[in-house]
Formats: structure tokens, C-alpha cells, sequence
């Protein structure tokens, strides 16, 4: 199991074919408090760059976007009562949705954790 | 783009205390502190907080007063000596071209306080009507901070006890720190507070002065537009603009009664001509669950036609929920009325609320 990290802020944990897919503590920080998030119908595919995911902070709207191509397998439904996960715990509870990956290669382009770090120093 | 932003007498402060600065109206301004947007506004509802509000845009005017109140809603010969009006700044149309607070706080004539973004041309509108009969002197060199919160009065006691002594809506020249303030007992969060001007070299010490104390917290704006948006307040440029009139944006308590009665306001016809109608739009309040509505999402009925549209929204931290405002068709007005709200094509239902949607907490002795 490895973790990659997309310019964007979100984060992949790889399982498998199955990625799941949240938004990093860097980006949580940046949004403020997190009261809302809009997530999208398990069964649906996405393409990579597509907006799938909407995070509602106090003070405004934030898209995410599909970090690779996929199918959607899951999500955490437990945002929809506890929105403030994504702030507390981003890579643990504040997950947003599990990823059938469509095309693994995808992610040899996403950054690891060294290079993440350095995208936001 | 930032070096060409204007600065408070307190940008340094802000700097300081990490604040996170965005550009507003002109303005390097903080949208929040460390303690972030739902803690410095429950901070705000719980205790105290500050604002910085010196990028509104303060002046005297002096001389004669009919000039004035002929742009205005307010009644001028009713204002007394330490008293304040939140009024109305009209177009031709009756459309709003600012809301303001005009006050008799001491010394002669009169003080008004505008918004940021439209304060040149409302000072250039007020210099034009009146010249060669009032004079308005737009004040550049002092800060104004509002100090809003159950708590406030507890910091003033402390600091300013005579302030203590108004009530909602009253004004007057005091003493704080050594320091020479207009203080009136008013605000934008829907609650007990005060607004003080100081001299601009006095500013940041006072402020800092005011965070000193135990019960205050800097409040950055986003706090500020979700505590004024519970409160069921007007942003202007958003809630309220040149194309609605008062009778729309459900201001008609704005407009004095005696003035409602001359009918001798800009667009006086056309707003008489509204409140017999009753067909206008109103502004009006909406609760929903889940996501948020924000400023321009679409109202629809129940068979999905368009009714009306959000013009301020988001989360409200004391409500702990979303909440909005917006302009609807009258048949919708009536509070309890089912609508949806559509949002990133979504509808959502909302319900027509009546506004306050957190109860106000001013001090009326």
C-alpha cells in the first residue's frame, strides 16, 4: 500500500486496484472549518480532472477533482453527520471515496510524500 | 495587485496576529485569524469580538440638514443630540445606493459612517447635493473598530464606563486610554456592541488594548458576513443594490414614517406606488439542510418554475446550519412556505424564514 499525492491536494491511498482518495491536511487547513460535503453516486465514473467531490467551508465552495480515471465504489457516508472529519482527521476518517482504478499507469505521474511536501513549502 | 491595495491603521496588527489578509473593497483586510471562521463567530456570540472597520468610510457633515435628508430616509430634525439611524442612500428609482448610519454624536452637525465600496461616490453625491449649503468633510485619519458581543459591555465597563451608560442606537464623544472617541452603542452582528473612531495614530494601540482583555477576540470577515447574515443584515452590493428598492429589500423600517408620509425622498413615487401594490419582490430568509445555498443560486417552486434567487449565503455556526437570504416572488413570501433552492443543479429544500434567524441581543436599557 503506498500513498501518492496530487497538485491539487488530494491524497491517494493505493490498495489493490482500489484508491481512496481524500484531501490532504494542508488543503483542510486551508478551507477552514469543513460543514459540508457533497459526494458523488457510488457506480459513477469519472474521468481524471473531473469534478467529483464539492467541500462547503463556512465561507465558501471548493470542487475536487478526480485524481485518475475510475469507477466509484464507495464513499464515506459518514461526512454527510460529521462533515468536521475532514478537518480532524484528513487521512484517516475524512475520507471521501474509494476509486476502482480504470488505468494504473495513472499514477506513476502523482508526487509521493518527499515531493508533496516540497510542492507546499 | 497587492501593493496597490489600501491599508487600515491596524494592517500591521493584523500582520501580526496572522491574520489571513484577502483583498476587500479596495482593502488588505483579514478574512480570519488563527482561531478560524466558526471560532472567532461563536467566539463573537459567546463573549466578545473585534472588528476592524476602518475601511468604511466616515465624515462631519455640517450646515443645513434638509439638504442632506433630501438623499436620505431618515428624519434629521428627529435625530437628537447623541442619537443614531441606520438609513437609506437613494437613486432617482428608489433603488439603494448605500445604507449608512447617520448619528449626532457631539460637537456640530452630523457623523456618518458608508460602506467601503461605494463611500467615494456617496461622499461625491453628498458633496454635489449640498454644496453651497452643508459641508462634508470626509474623515481619512481615523480608525473605527467595532467591539460586538454579550461581553462587550464588561470591556467598556472596564475601559469606558460612561459608554455604558447608552443605550442601542445612541452615540457621544468619550475618553478611552487618554484617547479623544466617538463611541455609539450599535454594530452589524445582531448584537450588544460598540462602534468607536479613533484618531488612526491611536488605533492599533487601542485595539491592542481591547485584545488585552480577556473576553476579546480579533474577528476577521468572514466571521463578521456569517454573524450579520444570522442576524439578518444587509450586505450591500449583494442583499441590496441600485435596482432594489427599501419596499424589496424589506427596509421599509429604515425609512422614517414622518419621510414615508412627505413622500420627499429620491424615488418616492415609485416606492408608494410598491407598498400599495404589493407586488414587488421582498427580500426574505431560508433555512435548509445540508449544503449551502450561496449568492446566486436559483429559488424554485415545488414544479420547479423560477421564483427567485439567493443573494447572500452559507453556513450559520450559532444556527449550525446553512442559511440564505434572497429576493422572492410575493405568492412565496409567507414564512413556512416550501421552496427548493437549487444548488450546483441540485434542488435542495428550503423553508421561508422569518430573519432574525438568531434573536438579536441589543442593549435597550
Amino acid at each position: 500500500m503506498s500513498t501518492k499525492f496530487t497538485e491539487d491536494h488530494e491524497w491517494i491511498t493505493i490498495d489493490g486496484d482500489v484508491a481512496t482518495v481524500g484531501i490532504t491536511a494542508y488543503a483542510a487547513e486551508q478551507l477552514g472549518d469543513v460543514v459540508f460535503v457533497e459526494l458523488p453516486d457510488v457506480g459513477k465514473t469519472v474521468s481524471k480532472g473531473d469534478e467529483f467531490a464539492v467541500v462547503e467551508s463556512v465561507k465558501a465552495a471548493s470542487e475536487v477533482y478526480a485524481p485518475v480515471d475510475g469507477e466509484i465504489v464507495e464513499v464515506n457516508g459518514e461526512l454527510e453527520g460529521e462533515p468536521a472529519k475532514v478537518n480532524e482527521e484528513p487521512t484517516a476518517g475524512g475520507w471521501f471515496v474509494k476509486f476502482k482504478l480504470s488505468d494504473a499507469s495513472q499514477l506513476e505521474g502523482l508526487m509521493d510524500e518527499a515531493a508533496y511536501n516540497e510542492h507546499i513549502a | 495587485m497587492t501593493d496597490t491595495l489600501l491599508k487600515t491603521p491596524l494592517h500591521a496588527l493584523h500582520v501580526e496576529l496572522g491574520g489571513k489578509m484577502v483583498p476587500f473593497a479596495g482593502y488588505d483586510m483579514p478574512v480570519q485569524y488563527p482561531l478560524g471562521i466558526m471560532g472567532e463567530h461563536n467566539h463573537c456570540r459567546a463573549k466578545a469580538g473585534l472588528f476592524d472597520v476602518s475601511h468604511m468610510g466616515q465624515a462631519r457633515y455640517v450646515g443645513d440638514e434638509a439638504a442632506l435628508e433630501a438623499l436620505i430616509t431618515a428624519d434629521l430634525s428627529a435625530l437628537g443630540a447623541g442619537e443614531q439611524k441606520y438609513t437609506l442612500l437613494l437613486n432617482d428609482k428608489g433603488g439603494i445606493r448605500d445604507d449608512l448610519m447617520v448619528s449626532r454624536p457631539a460637537g456640530d452637525g452630523l457623523f456618518l459612517v458608508v460602506n467601503a465600496a461605494t463611500k467615494n461616490e456617496d461622499f461625491a453625491l453628498i458633496e454635489a447635493a449640498t454644496a453651497g449649503k452643508g459641508t462634508l468633510t470626509r474623515i481619512n485619519d481615523r480608525a473605527l473598530l467595532a467591539l460586538q458581543g454579550p461581553e462587550a459591555k464588561d470591556v467598556m465597563a472596564r475601559l469606558c464606563p460612561a459608554a455604558c451608560e447608552m443605550v442601542f442606537m445612541q452615540c457621544g464623544a468619550f475618553e478611552l486610554d487618554g484617547v479623544e472617541v466617538l463611541i455609539s452603542r450599535s454594530g452589524y452582528t445582531g448584537e450588544d456592541g460598540f462602534e468607536i473612531s479613533i484618531p488612526e495614530a491611536d488605533g492599533a494601540r487601542i485595539a491592542k488594548l481591547l485584545l488585552a482583555q480577556d473576553e476579546v477576540e480579533a474577528i476577521g470577515l468572514g466571521a463578521r458576513d456569517s454573524l450579520r447574515l444570522e442576524a439578518g443584515l444587509c450586505l450591500y452590493g449583494h442583499d441590496m443594490d441600485e435596482n432594489r428598492t427599501p419596499v424589496e429589500a424589506s427596509l421599509i423600517w429604515a425609512m422614517a414614517k414622518t419621510r414615508r408620509e412627505r413622500g420627499d425622498f429620491p424615488g418616492a413615487a415609485i416606492i408608494a406606488q410598491q407598498i400599495q401594490d404589493k407586488t414587488c419582490q421582498k427580500r426574505i430568509g431560508l433555512r435548509l439542510e445540508g449544503a449551502p445555498a450561496r449568492e446566486g443560486a436559483e429559488i424554485a417552486d415545488k414544479d420547479g418554475n423560477i421564483i427567485g434567487i439567493v443573494t447572500s449565503g452559507g453556513f450559520g455556526p450559532t444556527i449550525e446550519g446553512p442559511v440564505a437570504m434572497g429576493y422572492i416572488d410575493r405568492a412565496f413570501m409567507a414564512e413556512g412556505t416550501e421552496v427548493d433552492l437549487i444548488v450546483r443543479g441540485r434542488a435542495r429544500a428550503a423553508t421561508v424564514t422569518k430573519m432574525p434567524f438568531v434573536p438579536n441581543n441589543f442593549y435597550r436599557g
